[in-house]
């Protein structure tokens, strides 16, 4: 029986994103859905009942949610092609870790360079640099987080690529000052079609970004 | 075998997941007490990015976040597995405990809250509880089936802690049996479990150190 897949998703959305870039890596045929995040169709509430967000992946019928887990979930079903985890528990763990400090920390602060303004922006900017020194040191001289070749963590982390222009404009700073190795590993990500052909575009995320802060009441 | 140690305090619930986790697999281990209002060298050199217990240390590598941790012990020593093989029933049970981990917070905060911030906080945990009871069990006897996995771990701390906040609070009671009938079920299975059972905090000492944390906290606050 060949494989159904479909993709509850929505454009911008860097863990949407993350799905895409780990399917794209493993060949997966599979059915984009855009969804409408402000009217709520009955099939993504139907998938995703507890938290109904995008994404959310239907395999056979079966439906599987929350980014990171549907990552891992597509490591695990489609084993025959580019592992994103390692097999080693200790270097699974510690890429769990950094997927995991992606989530909790990355992604907040930066949500607030976006959100806030003032003091509150400045203390996000610094502590989201602050973040992103640390990945850098996690990187180290290796070409990917995975290693030779894109993993877990490099999943994790590249679809915010594609906001940083949206993060640097409205927080008024220059990513690649700071942080070059980032930037360099970022753009190492983007020359593969499984990256380039999933991130947007860093000016549309940006005018999406600010629609979203007129609707916040932001600016 | 590489040396197994345990950074961590006994009254901390993230702590208490690992601690079950290495007694389901029978693994011994060293505990190493940490004092949180000073923290250790040992600490902050092998948890430099949150500073937060527990860690445990295999050999000389670190692992941190506690189900991080439990995941690692459950890959490392095979005996008495806390995940399914199958991908998909794998990817229901991390759903659970990335749940347990998001919505859990509820639950700490409700101890340190008082007046309307812990009226709010209740509410949140009642939502979190109606969902796990929705949704979460079905009819099954626990997360992982007829055996307890992950999920009941990431849970069972939650939940055992809730029980515990509510005693010390000693406000208007969330977790009704008769709202939550499926959840009393699990938590009353779960702590029948023997090594459970064994290794459960004491209540009543939870329950005085407890307040007396409570009250140190709402003092200071």
């Amino acid at each position: 029986m060949a494989d159904e897949v479909t993709l509850l998703d929505f454009w911008a959305s860097p863990f949407g994103i993350r799905v895409r870039v780990a399917l794209a890596e493993k060949g997966v045929k599979y059915e984009y859905s855009e969804q409408d995040l402000r009217n709520k169709s009955a099939l993504l509430l139907q998938m995703n009942p507890v938290y109904k967000k995008i994404p959310t992946l239907i395999h056979n019928g079966r439906s599987v949610c929350e980014s990171l887990i549907i990552v891992q979930y597509v490591d695990g079903a489609w084993k025959d092609k580019a592992p994103l985890l390692p097999s080693d528990p200790y270097q699974r763990a510690q890429s769990l870790f950094w997927g995991d400090f992606i989530d909790k920390k990355v992604f907040e602060y930066s949500k607030k360079i976006w959100t806030t303004k003032g003091e509150d922006m400045e203390a996000a900017k610094k502590d989201f640099i602050e973040c992103l020194k640390l990945l850098e040191g996690e990187l180290g001289d290796k070409p990917y987080f995975g290693g030779e070749n894109l993993g877990y963590v490099d999943v994790a982390f590249v679809p915010f690529y594609c906001w940083f222009y949206a993060f640097e404009t409205c927080g008024n700073f220059s990513i690649e000052a700071e942080c070059p190795k980032i930037i360099a590993w970022a753009k190492r990500c983007m020359l593969k079609e499984s990256v380039s052909k999933s991130l947007q575009d860093p000016k549309k995320v940006y005018e999406f970004v600010l629609e979203l802060r007129k609707r916040f009441g932001v600016d | 075998m590489a040396e197994v140690k345990l950074i961590g305090t006994l009254a901390s619930p993230f702590v208490c997941r690992v601690i079950w986790a290495l007694k389901i697999k029978g693994i011994p281990y060293e505990f190493i007490e940490e004092d949180l209002s000073n923290k250790s060298p040992l600490l902050l050199k092998y948890n430099p990015v949150h500073k937060k217990i527990p860690v445990l240390l295999h050999g000389e590598k670190p692992v941190c976040e506690s189900m991080i941790i439990v995941e690692y012990i459950d890959e490392t020593w095979q005996q008495n597995s806390l995940l399914p093989n199958d991908p998909y029933e794998r990817a229901l049970a991390r759903f659970w405990v990335k749940f347990a981990e998001d919505k859990g917070v509820s639950v700490w905060r409700m101890f340190r809250a008082k007046g309307e911030e812990l009226e709010k906080t209740m509410k949140e945990t009642e939502e979190m509880l109606q969902t796990v009871e929705e949704h979460g069990l079905g009819e099954k006897k626990f997360f992982g089936g007829d055996n307890i996995g992950m999920a009941d771990i990431a849970f069972g701390s939650v939940i055992y802690w809730l029980e515990v906040i509510e005693e010390i609070v000693g406000e208007r009671v969330v977790f009704e049996a008769h709202k939550f009938p499926r959840l009393h079920a699990w938590i009353k299975n779960f702590k029948q479990v023997p090594i459970i059972q064994e290794h459960l905090p004491d209540w009543d000492w939870m329950v005085a150190f407890g307040k007396r944390r409570r009250e140190a906290v709402l003092a200071s606050a």
